[in-house]
């Protein structure tokens, strides 16, 4: 139902968003991953109509956005600061997108008090959003993108300022919240785990450009490049006769015959499995994750599963 | 057809305060300028310059200042200390307290100060301060000790008590940690709040007027004797040239400064002590003697009959009395319609002027922003005497009209508008627009829904400060003739002080205080509006 052609976004001289083009289905979240400054908050800001793009199409089910403004496009977008409206309490900010539609006033309480629901925080309605924590302003945010019910839902690092465990449970809830309102997303991060978790497809953006997108599985698997491998979490990178490829942190198994003889520098435990970082022969410092432990400066042979070693663009 | 209308509504924002501006400030400031530099004027200028007198005059306007400023920051800087680690309900009490002597009318702190030297009985003898250099300087504290509390004080509660904390534990004394580390931290906002003390010092009318008696004369006092007393018209525009001049380089120098002041969240640090109790028993008592010894006289004096206390002073407000065209309940209650009107006209072209300083073009809000500031930092006393001179002629004769007592009014405080409601404009995230505009708000329903509820706190705030202003004004009204219907209160409190007498006195002393107390409420309604957490004023 979208479709982005070709887009580039440019700050003066600066290339924000290089020719990036990718396809949504209805109903589908796209994880797009990038570290920060790749230009992933400038496309969002794009597709919303709140950039002007230097060049290339935005579709939405197969209309042309250029000349639309951000208020008639129908796209939320979740900002990573939220940006509550600070002078109105949250149900007032809920209601806001509603409003702007025209619905009336019952209909706008009953919507309010659907989302509260949605988003976890029944009797939330009257509260001043300045009292709100921050796991709290980030929901009120959701509930208040969701409230005019947009076909497509911007989420740019929604999850971001949270505390590790509300960000666990939301990453769970996000995707059941999106689900439940048959809404379409894009959900931006810099977290390869969140963007795993979360999404339907994974879309990899580096350097204002998208280097890789597929189920993320196939990405994790078979990353393009080793600038996509390294931010996927692959930490195992080695040159292997002109050939790039990565070993999975779960690739190698302690074993006589292994054909991989490295020397023990760290080892560390880590509840399921020993974190262990080794040297091999060649001098390559490596990192496994090994089932038992290990003594430090002792010399042991490891074996490679072969179907968790990557070949890099393979 | 949609598009041209906002293309016109967007046009009125500009022209409406673009043209009250030029109309009632530029051209007015401009005919001063034609005549200052014309060739009378610039004979006057040159009489100026050669007389031993005005030399005199001269200097004594600067160095009063001077003088005014220092004592102000050795009287100021120890109670900003305190406001600094107040937090919550006390602060804002104290900063209310405070700043009730800033916005009095100077026609009221005047008056009060002669109840105090005749109260004490230092109006006559060794210990004369009446119609002293003492009295003026004494006035400036009592009015500009609010403008270092709090610029200072703000800017105080926003550093990082620990640093002041390591000097401690690295060896230094108290003094010494606080000379070393605190003190040059604090440079900036004592460097801005000088500026400002200095700027409203040397521009003080009223005060130097009344308690500095005849033989005492400022720039200001100047213009006004020649313009009005004597109606030399030239000196009075090269006065007032030398005047503007002084003035548009103090502007620079206070903006520059203020500029120089980063803004603090206002979420300072826990100040880990709580001071100690002499110190702050010393403060209390020296800001409540400074600041409340002339309040409790004026009101003591205001109830002093011949016999006793009562209210025999204010029901003899509503007589008739030789001195004034209207009784003095008629200068009150004009005082109040006028400033009704006033705070109306300056809450309309502050607003539109504030959107276009923020949301204008680039060129364009510059242009408003500096043309803003210039009225705030041009004297009353110029503002009046460009009127009188420049809106005496068909198209504009306008002196004679009910409408220049408070357009003059709005024109002073349109200033204090502009200046709470654009920052308030400027501190509304960008991103909340754009979440209103992915919400399905269009650009004027975002202004309407964002921008105009956000400002109207800071409007209200200065809405009341415009109303205090007017109901206060005095300079620029004493410019404008004088009639029944447009004698307001500080210049019927002024008339009522310049004559001998005890019943007039305590006439004059009754009408302050119901001055006094207007302006009280609308000092609540600013503090009460105001964050708890902003600073300066």
């Amino acid at each position: 139902m979208l479709a982005v052609e070709d887009l580039t976004v440019r700050f003066g001289t600066t290339v924000a968003v290089d020719s990036v083009s990718l396809d949504l289905g209805a109903d589908e979240t796209l994880a797009l991953l990038g570290p920060s400054g790749c230009g992933k908050s400038t496309l969002l800001r794009a597709i919303a109509g709140l950039e002007p793009p230097a060049g290339g199409r935005i579709l939405l089910d197969g209309r042309d956005l250029a000349g639309t403004p951000p208020h008639e496009r129908g796209i939320g977008l979740m900002f990573q600061d939220h940006a509550l409206f600070p002078h109105r309490d949250v149900a007032a900010n809920i209601a806001f997108g509603p409003r702007m539609q025209g619905m009336d006033q019952p209909a706008r309480t009953a919507r309010v008090g659907e989302l509260l629901d949605l988003v976890g925080l029944p009797g939330f309605g009257a509260r001043a959003v300045a009292t709100l924590s921050g796991g709290e302003a980030q929901r009120v945010a959701l509930a208040r993108a969701l409230a005019p019910q947009p076909r497509l839902l911007l989420l740019d690092e929604p999850l971001g300022s949270l505390d590790r465990a509300l960000r666990d449970r939301l990453v769970v809830e996000l995707p059941e919240v999106l689900a439940a309102a048959g809404t379409a997303a894009i959900h931006v991060t810099h977290d390869h785990d969140e963007a795993f978790a979360v999404g339907d497809r994974l879309a990899v953006m580096v350097g204002g450009s998208l280097r890789q997108v597929g189920d993320p599985a196939d990405v994790w698997a078979h990353p393009v490049s080793m600038e996509v491998a390294r931010f996927l979490g692959h930490t195992n990178l080695v040159d292997d006769g002109g050939k790039m490829r990565v070993l999975r942190r779960d690739a190698a198994i302690v074993d006589d015959a292994g054909q991989l003889t490295v020397t023990v520098l760290r080892c560390r435990f880590r509840g399921r499995d020993y974190d262990t970082v080794v040297r091999s022969d060649t001098g390559t410092e490596l990192r496994f994750d090994l089932e038992e432990r290990l003594a430090p400066g002792s010399v042991v042979r490891l074996r490679l599963d072969p179907d968790r070693v990557v070949v890099i663009g393979g | 057809m949609r598009r041209s209308m906002s293309t016109l509504a967007t046009g009125l924002v500009v022209l409406i305060p673009a043209v009250f501006l030029a109309t009632f400030f530029v051209y007015p400031v401009g005919s001063i300028l034609g005549r200052g530099l014309g060739a009378d004027g610039l004979a006057a200028l040159g009489d100026l310059v050669a007389s031993p007198r005005q030399r005199g005059v001269l200097w004594f306007t600067v160095w009063q200042a001077l003088v005014s400023t220092a004592l102000t920051l050795v009287v100021g800087l120890p109670a900003a200390s305190i406001v600094a680690r107040l937090r919550g309900r006390s602060q804002r009490l104290v900063r209310a307290l405070v700043t009730v002597p800033f916005v009095l009318p100077t026609v009221v702190v005047a008056g009060a100060f002669e109840g105090v030297f005749e109260r004490f009985g230092l109006d006559s003898g060794a210990l004369r301060l009446r119609h002293t250099v003492w009295a003026i300087l004494l006035a400036h504290v009592f009015f500009n000790y609010a403008i270092v509390v709090r610029t200072v004080g703000a800017y105080w509660a926003g550093l990082d008590d620990h640093l002041e904390d390591q000097a401690r534990t690295l060896g230094a004394s108290r003094v010494r940690a606080w000379w070393e580390v605190t003190l040059p931290r604090l440079r900036p906002a004592i460097a801005s709040a000088a500026a400002i003390v200095f700027l409203f010092s040397f521009t003080s009318f009223g005060v130097v007027l009344i308690l500095g008696g005849p033989r005492r004369a400022t720039i200001e006092t100047e213009i006004y004797r020649y313009a009005v007393t004597r109606s030399d018209i030239s000196t009075a525009a090269a006065l007032a040239l030398v005047q503007l001049v002084a003035v548009l380089a103090l502007v620079v120098v206070a903006t520059r400064l203020e500029r120089r002041r980063p803004i603090h969240n206002g979420l300072g640090r826990a100040h880990t002590v709580v001071s100690r109790r002499g110190w702050l028993a010393a403060n209390a008592g020296l800001g409540l003697l400074l600041l409340g010894t002339p309040i409790g006289v004026l009101i003591e004096r205001s109830l002093a009959g011949g016999d006793g206390y009562g209210f025999d002073n204010y029901r003899a407000l509503g007589d008739r009395v030789r001195q004034l065209p209207a009784p003095a309940t008629t200068a009150l209650w004009n005082s109040l319609v006028f400033a009704v009107a006033a705070t109306a006209i300056a809450a309309l072209v502050g607003t539109l002027a504030s959107l276009v300083v923020v949301h204008g073009r680039r060129g364009v809000g510059h242009v408003f922003d500096l043309g803003l500031t210039l009225p705030l930092g041009t004297s009353a006393v110029t503002i009046g005497f460009g009127i009188l001179i420049a809106l005496d002629e068909p198209p504009l004769d306008l002196r004679t009209s009910w409408w220049i007592v408070p357009i003059a009014h709005a024109l002073v405080g349109v200033p204090f508008v502009v200046r709470t409601v654009v920052p308030v404009l400027r501190s509304i995230d960008p991103r909340v627009r754009e979440a209103a505009a992915t919400l399905g708000a269009a650009p004027r329903r975002v202004r309407r829904e964002v921008d105009i509820p956000i400002a109207a706190r800071g409007l209200v705030v200065g809405a009341a400060f415009a109303f205090a202003v007017s109901l206060g004004e005095f300079g620029a009204t004493s410019f404008i003739p004088r009639r029944p219907e447009n004698l307001t209160a500080p210049v019927a409190l002024f008339r009522l002080l310049g004559t001998p007498g005890d019943l007039l006195r305590g006439q004059a002393m009754a009408l302050a205080v119901i001055l006094m107390i207007l302006v009280a409420v609308a000092v609540v309604v600013i503090e009460s509006f105001r964050g708890s957490t902003e600073g300066g004023l």
